[in-house]
């Protein structure tokens, strides 16, 4: 299945990718390739088939709704590129 | 001691023969030497390891019992360790320090294990050949113009050339299982919740799973009595006892069952590799073990299906690394929206933006039905072929990879390497336990045997995988790379 320019465009801006014109033409042809292995799958009915999401069925734990964790927010922010005050700092957003 | 198993260190330790400083000081100063040559390391932690060596000495004098304590290990790049870089292979997370030890390192470190570095992987454990790696590719310690595998190569690599006793990896389609063929090694991918993936950097969460690379499946098997068990930090991990995995691995191969599938043994396979697997099930028939060929009919459908779940799952787990918290930022953003593009953009290398893209497309408004719901209905076919198998055989066997290992370079097109794991990525999907030991080779570079069982048959496996090194050395042949100038 061939990919056009412009929906790879989309999934970029979906993704929050920036994909460079000069090889806009190139991620299109290698995407629309996988898209070709991937539909191989769409030979095969399937209509009575349950979808399995987990490998072996399980459903998802649950614990008690406790505090678990201890605060380290100053040891957690250490990583991040600015922070200040305790808050994560980002290009303005609001003018 | 070169080429030594935890098995036999652990001896040495006790008997006082050699203590963890000493050992850890003979790896550091091999790392030292070969490492530029091999590049299976991103970073070695020198420091902390001795300080580690130190107190699995005083631990060893005290009687301790774990027979990984005093053991030199690598991590591969993806688990994340307290104060020490985790960067995953990417830009992104090129100066990354956790705040928190993944729960598999923290259990290493519990049993007294030695943290000598953290391996190179492919970027986000997204490749078969470790080319994709933001920190440069692996080379394959049998010959260094070709790749080691992929994603866990700096594990295997290391492990292969012995620069680590032991190693940790990631397998998501086949990451443990086809480096460790490459290299010659012995690699192991349990159960899918068998250890826990706390503090394992997400690629596709309902795949993803740790697991050892080491020397023989008795080390695995080691390994497996450290790393297996339920984590509450995991709410995939399953709760389920933890057996002794070195309890059976004497058990005789009388009346085992082994299931050899048509499907792996068809065109594509190179004619060595499939002799070489063949020789080993000779050699399991002389074991005791009787032969059935079986069909796994939708084997051909599992690359598909792959390629719809992994860069699906993939697109939602990355999407986490937007430059706010942390990881990479890219220089003066002029807005949020340009912030999360370029820091994106800059900090992802191709094969990872290319996952992103293809798992986006697969999730995005209307194609839901025709990618992700399709892929796991196939999923659900595919876990059924090897259910319908397990009625008839205990285990199956068969090439790991379709060949040895290939040329830095070889595979550029994204869909050729894709390809590489079409006998390891259904064990995957189906969650199922698999393991690749060494089985012979071809033109002098190493072929691995593939074994897989049913679910939470792990100790099984690793017996059958240990007979069949009593009965061979294939596992114990070592690269000549290890015994150039000065590397003894």
């Amino acid at each position: 299945m061939a990919l056009e320019r412009s929906e790879v465009e989309k999934i970029a801006q979906l993704a929050r990718l920036h994909v460079d014109d000069g090889e806009a033409e190139e991620v299109a042809q290698r995407i629309s390739d996988i898209l070709d292995l991937i539909d191989k799958m769409q030979a095969i009915d399937t209509e009575s088939i349950e979808p399995l999401s987990h490998p072996l069925d399980a459903v998802q734990r649950l614990r008690p709704d406790s505090v678990t964790e201890t605060d380290r927010r100053d040891e957690l922010q250490r990583s991040a590129p600015t922070c200040e005050a305790g808050l994560f700092l980002v290009p303005k957003v609001i003018e | 001691m070169t080429g030594k198993t935890i098995a036999e260190l652990s001896r040495s330790l006790r008997t006082g023969e050699t203590s963890s400083v000493e050992l850890t000081r003979h790896y550091l100063d091999r790392i030292k030497r070969v490492n530029s040559d091999l590049n299976a390391y991103i970073t070695v932690c020198e420091e902390q390891a001795l300080a580690q060596a130190e107190a699995a000495d005083k631990r060893l004098a005290g009687g301790e019992s774990s027979p990984v304590c005093g053991i030199p290990l690598a991590h591969k790049d993806i688990f994340c360790t307290r104060g020490i870089t985790t960067t995953c292979g990417s830009r992104m997370l090129a100066n990354f320090v956790s705040p928190y030890d993944a729960t598999v390192v923290e259990k290493f470190n519990a049993a007294g294990a030695v943290t000598l570095g953290k391996t190179n992987m492919d970027e986000f454990a997204m490749g078969s050949s470790n080319e994709t790696s933001y920190f440069g590719p692996v080379k394959n310690p049998w010959d260094i113009k070709r790749v080691p595998g992929g994603s866990s190569g700096g594990s295997a690599a290391a492990v292969a050339a012995d620069l680590c006793v032991m190693a940790t990896g990631t397998d998501t389609g086949g990451s443990i299982r086809q480096p460790a063929a490459f290299c010659g090694i012995t690699g192991f991918k349990p159960s899918y919740g068998r250890i826990s993936r706390f503090g394992m950097i997400a690629f596709a969460s309902s795949l993803d799973q740790a697991g050892p690379i080491c020397k023989s499946a008795e080390d695995a098997a080691i390994m497996m009595n450290v790393m297996a068990g339920l984590d509450p930090r995991d709410s995939t991990s399953v709760d389920l006892a933890v057996p002794d995995y070195t309890a059976d691995l004497e058990q005789p191969l009388d009346g085992l069952r082994i299931g050899i599938p048509r499907q792996h043994f068809a065109a594509g396979l190179n004619a060595d590799v499939e002799q070489a697997i063949r020789d080993g099930l000779q050699e399991f028939e002389k074991l005791g073990a009787s032969l059935i060929d079986i069909d796994l009919p939708n084997n051909h459908l599992s690359v598909s299906a792959y390629y719809v779940v992994a860069p699906a799952e993939a697109s939602a787990n990355l999407s986490r690394y937007d430059g706010v918290r942390y990881g990479y930022r890219c220089e003066n953003p002029v807005d949020l929206d340009d912030m999360y593009k370029r820091t994106r953009s800059e900090g992802f290398g191709d094969e990872v933006k290319r996952r992103i893209l293809v798992g986006t497309y697969a999730l995005s408004a209307g194609f839901y039905d025709a990618y992700y719901r399709k892929a796991q209905q196939i999923r659900r076919l595919i876990k059924q072929d090897f259910l319908n198998a397990f009625e008839q055989v205990d285990v199956i066997v068969g090439p790991t990879s379709p060949h040895a290992a290939f040329e830095l370079g070889a595979k550029s097109d994204p869909v050729a390497m894709y390809l590489e794991d079409i006998y390891t990525i259904a064990v995957n999907l189906a969650g199922l336990p698999g393991i690749s030991i060494p089985a012979g080779f071809s033109k002098g570079l190493p072929v691995g045997m593939h074994m897989v069982a049913g679910d939470f048959q792990e100790a099984r496996l690793l017996n059958v995988a240990h007979k069949f090194q009593r009965a061979t050395d294939w596992h114990l042949r070592h690269p000549e790379f290890n015994s150039g100038e000065g590397l003894s």
